[in-house]
C-alpha cells in the first residue's frame, strides 16, 4: 500500500492526432515500466479497429512507478480516455476517477473542438490541469501562440505549460516532474468502509469480466466478498492487480489507488459503470454520486444479407453486447429484409465500429438501414412513447406532437470557410448560439437537431472545409418540432427500411435527394421503375428509373464460353445479395447511401 | 426424346478450331490472343499443329468433322502450305463430312489477298474478312492498317476465289450516330454475299481502348439508348435486305449460316489447337473444357514435350446446362428446353420463365425457348434470370 501523498492519478485530454497515445508511450518508457524492446507503438491502443482508425475506444489504464527528482518514488496512474465524441460519456466517467489532467495540444495546430469538449469535462470533474504543448520538434510549432489560445479560448493559466516532443522525448522528464508537483494527491480514509468506483469493465475470454476500480476509501483484498451497491449482487473477488500495462497481481488496493479485480462475473452487463463497490459485510452507507447509464442515441436495423445467417448474427450481437454495455439490441422483423436486429448506439462511429466488427470478426455481411435518432411521441391520451424506428410510427390521428433530440455543436473553423459552415448549419435547421474568434479561426456554436447531424454532417463539414474544421457536440435534450415520417415507394410499394423522419419544411428537399440517389443506386431492370417519396400517402418527389436498354455480349464464340459463363454466374450471385422488394432488387448499400445529402 | 448427357455433343456436331496468334499490328480494341512478331517459322508451326492434331485425334477417334475454322490473330498471314498441311492432317485423322465448312479469317490487306487462291487450293471454302468500317477516318480510329479501298479490293478477290465470303463490321463506334450507321450498313449490304457479322464495339479490359476508357478519355461512345436503337435498326435493315439475324451479331441468307460457329451455339464438341485455343470435348461420359498455353513461345515448348494443353476441367451438369443456355439463347431458333433439362437434371425455372414472358422478353414454342425482339439487346439480363444454380 502506498501513502496517498505518493500517488498521482491523471488522464490525458487531447484532440485526435495531437499525440496523446505517443505521449503515453513515452511516459511508460521514461519510467521504465516497459522495457524498450517490448515497446510496441502506442501500447494503450490494443484493438485492431482502434489502431486502424487511430482512435481509442475503450478506456485503458497503466500504473507507472516514478522516482522523482526529490528522491521519492511516486505511483502515477494514467487513465487513457476515448477521444471521440460518441464516447463522451466514457470520458466523463473516467474523469471522475482521477484528480488531474494533462491537456495535450499539438503546437503546430492549436486548440481544436475536441480539445475544448474534453477539457471542459476535465474542468467539470474539478481537475487540476497541466498544459502540454506537443510536437515542438516540428518547424511549424508555435508554442506561444498555442499558450495564448489556451488562455483566451479555454481560460486556463498556461504559465506552467510544458513544451515537449513526444516523438523525440524532449520535455518528458519535465512532464513527470510537473505531474508530481502540480497535480493533487488523492484523498481517502484507509480505515473507513470500502468505497470504490467502478470505472470501466470489459470481457476477457480467460478471466471473465475485468473490472477497473478506483478505491476511494478502505482497502480491497483478494478473497473478499464484494457488493455492487446498485443491485446488491455479491461476488467473490478472485484476483486483484494493477496494469503495468500488462496485468500484475497485488495483495491489496488501498485508498487513492487504481487497479482491477475479477470475480467470476460472466457479463459486462452485470457491472454497471459508475456503480459503487463495497464489502458485503460492514460496507459503506452511501454510494458515490451515481453516473448515468449510457443511453443509445442512434438506432438502426442490422440484417444479414444472407437470411440463413440470422442465428449467426444473433450470436455475434450477443457476444459483442457482453463487452459493450452501451450497445443495445432487440429483434426486428421487416417485411422486406426479414429477421434482424434494431440496435442502439452512442453515435455513428460507435455504430460503424460495431458493424465492422460483426462483418470482420464474425464474417457476416450486413444490410444496415437508415440510422434514426430517438423521437418522443406525445399521444393525444397524454402518454409518451419513444420511437426508435420510423417504421413503427403510430397512426397520426392518435398523435398530439413529436419531440426530437437536439445537440449543442461546437465547430472551430478557419475564417475562409466560415460562410460554408454557417450555411451547412442553417441548412440542417441549426440555430446559431455563438460566434467568436480564437485567433485566426472562428468558433461557432449551434443548436442543431441530432437527426440532421447523425448521418453525414461530419462528412459534409469535412468536405466544405477541406478537413480544416473541428467538431464536437453534446446532447441538449428534446424539443418539439414539425416532424413527419417520409416513406419511399419503389415501383409503387413502400420500402419500410427506407422510411425516415424529416422536418416538414425539409421534406421536399430530402425526398427529392433520396429519390434521385436511389435512381442511381438501383440497377436498371427490364421494366421502368417509379421511385417516389411520400408523406402520408401524398407523393412529394418522384423519379423514374428507365428500363434496361442494353446488356448483351456482342461476340461469343468457343473461346469465350468459360469466361462469359463465369461472369454471368458471378453477376447472378451478386443479384442474390440484393433484396427483393416486389419485383425490384435493391442493392444492400442503397439503404445507407440513399440518405447521403450532397449539400 | 432428350439426348443422353454423354452424347449430348451430337446435338451440335464436331469442329476443329485452329488459332494463329500473329498480326501485323495490334488493334487498340482487340483482346484476342494476338501478337506482333517479325520472324515466323512456318515449318515449325506446321510441326506443332500436326503434333497437336495427333494428340487430340487420339482422344476422338472416328468422329465426323463438320467444320474447321482458322481464327486469330490474322490467319491470312499463314502460308497457304501451312494451311494445306493442317487440313490434310485433319483429313487423315477424322472422316470429313461431305459438306465440311473450312473457314479462314482474313484481314483485308493487299498482301493477304494474294494468298486467297492458295487457300482455296489448300481446301478452304469460306473466308471471313475483317473489314470493320466503311470509312477511312473510322478505320484509322480503330487502329486498322488498311483503307476502305484496299478492303473492297481484297473483298473482290475473295469473292472471285470463294463462293462463301463473309465480312465483319464494328459499329456503335465513337462519334457514330444512328443515321451514319444506317447509311454505312446499307452500303455494306450492297457488298454482302450471303453472310455478315455486325458487332457493337465492346470496350475490353486490358486493351488500349480499355485503358483510355478507364481514364475517361474515350469520348463519343454511344450511350445504351443509342446503342439499343442502333441494334434495332440493324435488325430491321438486314431483315429487309434478306439477311436476317440468326444469332445476336450474325446475319445470313437462310442456309448460309456459319456451320462452325453454329457448333458453338448448338453446344457441340470442338477441338481447339494453337496458342490460347479453347475446346470442349466429351470423352467417356464426361465433358471437358480445354485450354492451351496462351504465349506462343510457351505453347511451342509445351507441344515439344507432348501437349500444348494447359487446362482441362470437367464440366459439371450445371456448368454444361449454363453453357448451353448462354450459347443457345443467342440463336434466333432458341434452345431446346428438354435438352437443358437433360443436361442439368431439372427444368428451367418456371417462375422465372413466367416473369420473363410476362415482360415480353421470351417466348415458348413447343419445346423451344426463344428471346423476343425486345429481349435481344438485354440478353445477358435474361440469361442471368434463367441460369441454373
Ligand atoms: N513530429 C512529431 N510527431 C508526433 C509527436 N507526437 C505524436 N506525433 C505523431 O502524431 C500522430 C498522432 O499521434 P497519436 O499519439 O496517435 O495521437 P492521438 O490521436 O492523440 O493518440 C502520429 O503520427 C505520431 O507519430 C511529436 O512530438 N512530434
Ligand atoms: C478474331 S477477330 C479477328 C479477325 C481479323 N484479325 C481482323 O481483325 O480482321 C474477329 C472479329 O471480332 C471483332 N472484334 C474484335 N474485337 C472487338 C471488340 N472489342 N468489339 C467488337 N468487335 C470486336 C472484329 O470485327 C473482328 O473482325
Ligand atoms: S482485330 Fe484482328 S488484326 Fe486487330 S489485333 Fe485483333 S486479331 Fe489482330
Amino acid at each position: 500500500m502506498t501513502e496517498l501523498s505518493h500517488i498521482r492519478n491523471f488522464s490525458i485530454v487531447a484532440h485526435i492526432d495531437h499525440g496523446k497515445s505517443t505521449l503515453a508511450d513515452r511516459l511508460i518508457q521514461e519510467t521504465g515500466t516497459v522495457q524498450d524492446r517490448d515497446m510496441k507503438e502506442q501500447l494503450l491502443d490494443a484493438m485492431d479497429i482502434e489502431r486502424e482508425r487511430g482512435i481509442t475506444i475503450k478506456a485503458n489504464t497503466v500504473r507507472l512507478d516514478y522516482k522523482a527528482d526529490d528522491g521519492e518514488t511516486y505511483i502515477l496512474n494514467l487513465i487513457d480516455t476515448p477521444g471521440h465524441v460518441d464516447f463522451a460519456y466514457e470520458v466523463s466517467r473516467s474523469m471522475r476517477a482521477v484528480e488531474g489532467s494533462l491537456l495535450v495540444v499539438d503546437s503546430t495546430q492549436g486548440v481544436e473542438a475536441q480539445t475544448l469538449a474534453n477539457v471542459y469535462q476535465a474542468i467539470d470533474a474539478d481537475h487540476d490541469i497541466v498544459p502540454v504543448f506537443n510536437k515542438i520538434d516540428l518547424p511549424a510549432s508555435d508554442v506561444s501562440r498555442v499558450a495564448e489560445q489556451v488562455e483566451d479560448v479555454i481560460g486556463i493559466d498556461a504559465s506552467g505549460a510544458i513544451a515537449v516532443s513526444a516523438k523525440t522525448g524532449q520535455g518528458i522528464h519535465e512532464v513527470l516532474e510537473s505531474i508530481v508537483a502540480h497535480l493533487p494527491a488523492p484523498k481517502g480514509e484507509r480505515d473507513a468502509p470500502l468505497k470504490a468506483m467502478l470505472v470501466d469493465s470489459w470481457y476477457d475470454a480467460y478471466l471473465g469480466v475485468i473490472v477497473l476500480v478506483r478505491i476511494m476509501d478502505g482497502v480491497l483484498k483478494k478473497g473478499e466478498r464484494i457488493k455492487m451497491m446498485s443491485n446488491g449482487s455479491v461476488h467473490h473477488v478472485d484476483r486483484i492487480g494493477v496494469f503495468r500495462p500488462q496485468m500484475q497481481p497485488v495483495d491489496e488496493l488501498g485508498p487513492g489507488e487504481i487497479g482491477f479485480l475479477t470475480a467470476s462475473i460472466k457479463q459486462v452487463r452485470d457491472t454497471r459503470v459508475g456503480d459503487t463497490i463495497t464489502h458485503e459485510k460492514k460496507g459503506c452507507e452511501t454510494p458515490l454520486p451515481g453516473f448515468k447509464p449510457a443511453q443509445p442515441v442512434v438506432f438502426c436495423g442490422l440484417f444479414p444479407v444472407d437470411s440463413a445467417e440470422f442465428e449467426d448474427l444473433r450470436d455475434a450481437i450477443e457476444k459483442l453486447a457482453l463487452n459493450d454495455a452501451s450497445f443495445s439490441y432487440e429483434m426486428e422483423t421487416s417485411a422486406a429484409l426479414g429477421f434482424g436486429f434494431r440496435c442502439g448506439f452512442l453515435g455513428l462511429l460507435h455504430l460503424e465500429v460495431i458493424r465492422d466488427r460483426i462483418e470482420r470478426e464474425y464474417n457476416i455481411e450486413l444490410i444496415t438501414t437508415a440510422p434514426s435518432v430517438v423521437y418522443h411521441i406525445y399521444m393525444k391520451d397524454g402518454t409518451m412513447q419513444e420511437l426508435h424506428n420510423p417504421a413503427d410510427m403510430p397512426d397520426l390521428t392518435y398523435v398530439d406532437h413529436l419531440e426530437e433530440p437536439r445537440i449543442k455543436a461546437t465547430i472551430l473553423v478557419p475564417d475562409e470557410y466560415l460562410g460554408d459552415v454557417l450555411k451547412l448549419c442553417q441548412d440542417r435547421r441549426g440555430l446559431q448560439e455563438d460566434l467568436s474568434y480564437a485567433g485566426p479561426r472562428a468558433m461557432v456554436v449551434y443548436d442543431l437537431p441530432l437527426n440532421e447531424v447523425v448521418f453525414d454532417f461530419y462528412d459534409r463539414l469535412k468536405s466544405v472545409t477541406k478537413g480544416y474544421a473541428s467538431f464536437d457536440y453534446q446532447m441538449m435534450g428534446y424539443r418539439q418540432d414539425n416532424l413527419v415520417k417520409m416513406q419511399i415507394l419503389v415501383n409503387d410499394e413502400p420500402v419500410d427500411a427506407l422510411s425516415v423522419m424529416v422536418h416538414r419544411d425539409r421534406a421536399e428537399l430530402r425526398g427529392r435527394a433520396m429519390v434521385e440517389k436511389l435512381k442511381d443506386l438501383i440497377p436498371r431492370h427490364m421494366f421502368k421503375i417509379p421511385i417516389q417519396a411520400a408523406i402520408g400517402g401524398k407523393v412529394i418527389a418522384r423519379e423514374t428509373l428507365s428500363a434496361l436498354r442494353k446488356d448483351v455480349t456482342a461476340k461469343c464464340y468457343g473461346g469465350d464460353a468459360t469466361r462469359k459463363r463465369k461472369l454471368l454466374e458471378k453477376q447472378k450471385a451478386g443479384k442474390k445479395k440484393m433484396r427483393q422488394f416486389g419485383k425490384v432488387e435493391i442493392p444492400q448499400e442503397a439503404f445507407i447511401s440513399a440518405l447521403k445529402m450532397d449539400s | 426424346m432428350p439426348a443422353v448427357s454423354a452424347e449430348d455433343w451430337r446435338n451440335g456436331g464436331f469442329g476443329l478450331y485452329v488459332h494463329w496468334p500473329f498480326c501485323q499490328a495490334k488493334c487498340p480494341y482487340c483482346d484476342f490472343n494476338s501478337h506482333v512478331s517479325r520472324e515466323i517459322d512456318q515449318t515449325a508451326w506446321v510441326r506443332d499443329y500436326l503434333s497437336e492434331l495427333r494428340r487430340t485425334a487420339a482422344e476422338t477417334p472416328g468422329r465426323v468433322l463438320n467444320a474447321i475454322f482458322f481464327g486469330g490473330g490474322t490467319p491470312s498471314l499463314m502460308a497457304p502450305e501451312t494451311v494445306a498441311a493442317v487440313i490434310d492432317a485433319a483429313r487423315s485423322h477424322w472422316p470429313f463430312a461431305n459438306d465440311i465448312e473450312i473457314t479462314l479469317e482474313a484481314n483485308p490487306g493487299s498482301v493477304e489477298a494474294g494468298r486467297f487462291a492458295g487457300y482455296r487450293d489448300a481446301g478452304v471454302n469460306r473466308i471471313s474478312m475483317g473489314v470493320q468500317a466503311l470509312n477511312d477516318a473510322d478505320l484509322r480510329r480503330l487502329g486498322r492498317i488498311h483503307t476502305v479501298a484496299e478492303a473492297r479490293a481484297a473483298f473482290d478477290i475473295a469473292r472471285a476465289c470463294f463462293d462463301r465470303v463473309s465480312f465483319d463490321l464494328i459499329y456503335a463506334r465513337q462519334e457514330q450516330n444512328l443515321a451514319d450507321w444506317q447509311a454505312e450498313l446499307r452500303q455494306a449490304l450492297s457488298m454482302a454475299v450471303d453472310h455478315l457479322s455486325l458487332y457493337q464495339l465492346t470496350i475490353e479490359q486490358g486493351t488500349a481502348f480499355g485503358d483510355r476508357y478507364n481514364a475517361g478519355k474515350l469520348r463519343g461512345l454511344p450511350d445504351d439508348d443509342l446503342a439499343a436503337d442502333m441494334y434495332f435498326a440493324t435488325q430491321e435493315i438486314c431483315e429487309a435486305a434478306g439477311l436476317p439475324a440468326y444469332e445476336v451479331s450474325n446475319h445470313a441468307r437462310p442456309g448460309a449460316e456459319s456451320r462452325h460457329n453454329l457448333i458453338y451455339w448448338h453446344y457441340g464438341d470442338y477441338i481447339g489447337i494453337g496458342p490460347g485455343a479453347h475446346g470442349r470435348i466429351s470423352i467417356a461420359g464426361q465433358r471437358f473444357a480445354t485450354e492451351c498455353h496462351r504465349a506462343p513461345g510457351l505453347w511451342t515448348q509445351a507441344v515439344a514435350v507432348g501437349s500444348g494443353e494447359s487446362v482441362r476441367t470437367v464440366l459439371s451438369p450445371q456448368d454444361q446446362a449454363n453453357e448451353y443456355l448462354m450459347m443457345g439463347m443467342r440463336l434466333k431458333e432458341g434452345l431446346d428446353m428438354g435438352r437443358f433439362a437433360a443436361l442439368y437434371g431439372a427444368p428451367l425455372p418456371a417462375e422465372r420463365m413466367d416473369y420473363l414472358s410476362d415482360l415480353g422478353m421470351i417466348e415458348v414454342d413447343g419445346n423451344r425457348l426463344m428471346v423476343t425482339e425486345d429481349g435481344w439487346p438485354i440478353l445477358n439480363a435474361i440469361i442471368r434470370e434463367l441460369l441454373a444454380g
